[in-house]
């Protein structure tokens, strides 16, 4: 393997070679959406410049190299998740296909006094539409605490499991904290007591090599956009005999087989759930993106950003009132913080200022927060790009705030 | 002083700052100085909910004819620039400041703070002080 080098990953990404606020740019808000390399771009580009069609049933030249493209797209996914071609529903992103599964799976199987076991620190995405299923359904929601370091109560997880729940739904990583949920063992615990699993993959897939048939999920969600691919693109994995009994969602073309004024039927896996023209040029980047960080290797990538994420913490910890939100021996480059006496969006805003892109706030984690007792928090995420140079702008920035507030 | 006046000041106020580190201690520095809302107002009704920091605006008709604010946050930046909004706005007749056009934010390079994405309760603030004056407005017309 060759090594890992930095230059040569920054140069496949120019948007990071900018100045803001005439600071070199520090991009730390990997978490909420990471750079997109070259490769994914000029796919994209490429795509409109010169094979653009709608995909699927059209006759000509344009329309094959278009479906032949997206379809191996779904493929090179598919590789990669260990699934089957099938398996594998293109939707707009993590909350979409959470609210497909919700809204399909959940209304079908959910019946009033069923239970829904779902972690703490959830994404209001795998909270929310949970929420609404049980609203029309009268099933009820069991929480799985979080404990002071951001781990979740594991305990209280086998009480809430001897309820005999229908559902887990819970992130492989916390999007706010970072923390990696020990999956391997909740899916087995879940499987169990018979129970479906969803896993919210959002915060994994750019640190993870995922194998959904090891994993043993029924149900496996993800963004393009958080793994260097295009927003408004991501992917649902569920088990075949699944999918195949759910009903289809959305109504229009390409879900179905055959349409009559009076009825449908719906097409075969995966197209049952991809109504309409879909993203195509998302869809097809979304292979690129892959293939990139293949390219890379996940482990190496991982590595690295370990490197960063240790370095920063310790050094964070020079800051004085420095207080770590989130300290479970397993996470991901995450970083959240807190400073005493100050508040996260000051900090923030003065960061910004000197360069430095952090997020603040409660990172759509607001039951966490309450839990936690905090207002929010400042999120550092690190990415395959980052360098250690940009750890101690980072780091330099953060005390120069902090001086500045108290 | 009329609204624009106080406009003009703090943009010559502004304008001896050379970099934006100074520009942004002085604002920290009118957020501390910002007088304390009066407990009695700090309640759930008058909070203004952004998504990051919070902002209580309390706002009183006194016999004078003019609106007289007073506001607090839990972020210092945002108190700051709480501060300007009630020099500014305060103490006003209720129809100069509802029809008020708020152009020195812009003019001092912190019309960002106003961006809806900042999510600080800056704008709702505005406009809530505003929606105050309309009231008022309408009462004593009525």
């Amino acid at each position: 393997m060759t090594a890992y080098s930095i230059e040569r990953i920054r140069e496949q990404f120019p948007i990071l070679n900018q100045q803001v606020n005439n600071r070199p740019l520090v991009y730390l808000d990997n978490a909420a959406s990471n750079q997109k390399p070259n490769a994914v771009v000029d796919c994209i580009s490429n795509y409109y410049t010169s094979y653009h069609a709608n995909i699927h049933r059209g006759a000509h030249h344009l329309a094959q190299l278009a479906t032949e493209a997206y379809e191996n797209a779904r493929t090179i996914i598919a590789n990669h998740l260990n699934a089957q071609r099938e398996e594998i529903i293109f939707t707009y992103g993590t909350t979409d296909g959470i609210n497909l599964v919700a809204q399909t799976w959940g209304r079908r199987n959910l019946k009033a006094g069923d239970r829904i076991v779902i972690s703490g620190l959830e994404h209001h995405s795998n909270l929310v539409p949970w929420q609404m299923v049980a609203e029309e359904n009268g099933c009820i929601i069991d929480i799985i605490p979080v404990l002071s370091d951001g781990t979740l109560d594991m305990v209280v997880y086998d009480q809430l499991l001897e309820k005999k729940p229908k559902l887990v739904a819970v992130n492989q990583v916390s999007n706010s904290l970072g923390t990696v949920n020990p999956i391997a063992e909740m899916i087995s615990k879940a499987k169990n007591v018979n129970a479906c699993v969803l896993i919210d993959g959002a915060q994994a897939v750019s640190h993870f090599e995922i194998d959904v048939k090891r994993m043993d999920c029924d149900f496996y969600v993800f963004s393009g956009h958080k793994i260097y691919g295009p927003t408004g693109i991501g992917v649902l994995y569920g088990k075949k005999d699944i999918l195949e009994a759910m009903p289809a969602w959305r109504g229009g073309g390409e879900m179905i087989k055959s349409v009559s004024y009076q009825s449908f039927s719906v097409n075969e896996l995966p197209y049952k759930f991809e109504a309409g023209t879909p993203n195509i040029a998302d869809g097809i980047a979304l292979g690129q993106a892959i293939e990139f960080v293949n390219s890379l290797g996940l482990n190496a990538i991982r590595e690295h950003e370990t490197l960063l994420t240790q370095t920063a913490t310790q050094r964070l910890l020079e800051v004085p009132g420095m207080r770590l939100i989130g300290t479970a021996e397993e996470k991901t480059s995450v970083i959240s913080f807190l400073i005493d006496g100050l508040h996260p969006y000051d900090v923030g805003t003065l960061l910004d200022q000197l360069g430095v892109a952090v997020r603040t706030g409660h990172h759509c984690t607001e039951p966490l927060m309450h839990a936690l007792g905090i207002p929010g928090t400042i999120r550092a995420s690190f990415a395959c790009y980052n360098t250690l140079e940009e750890v101690d702008l980072f780091i330099e920035a953060v005390k120069k705030a902090t001086q500045m507030l108290s | 002083m009329t609204i624009e006046q106080r406009q003009q000041e703090i943009i010559e106020e502004f304008a001896l700052f050379d970099d934006w580190m100074q520009k942004y201690e002085h604002i920290i520095e009118l957020g501390k100085e910002l007088p304390v809302i009066s407990s009695e107002f700090k309640t759930d009704d008058n909070i203004i909910k952004g998504c990051q920091s919070r902002v209580w605006l309390h706002a009183e008709m006194l016999d004078s004819g003019v609106v007289h604010f007073t506001a607090d946050s839990d972020a210092i930046i945002t108190k700051g620039m709480i501060a300007m909004m009630i020099r500014v706005l305060s103490d006003q007749a209720p129809e100069d400041i509802a029809s008020a056009d708020l152009h020195f934010v812009n003019e001092i390079g912190l019309h960002q703070h106003l961006s809806p994405t900042r999510s600080n309760g800056l704008l709702s603030m505005i406009k809530q002080m505003k929606f105050y004056s309309l009231a008022f407005q309408a009462k004593n017309n009525g």
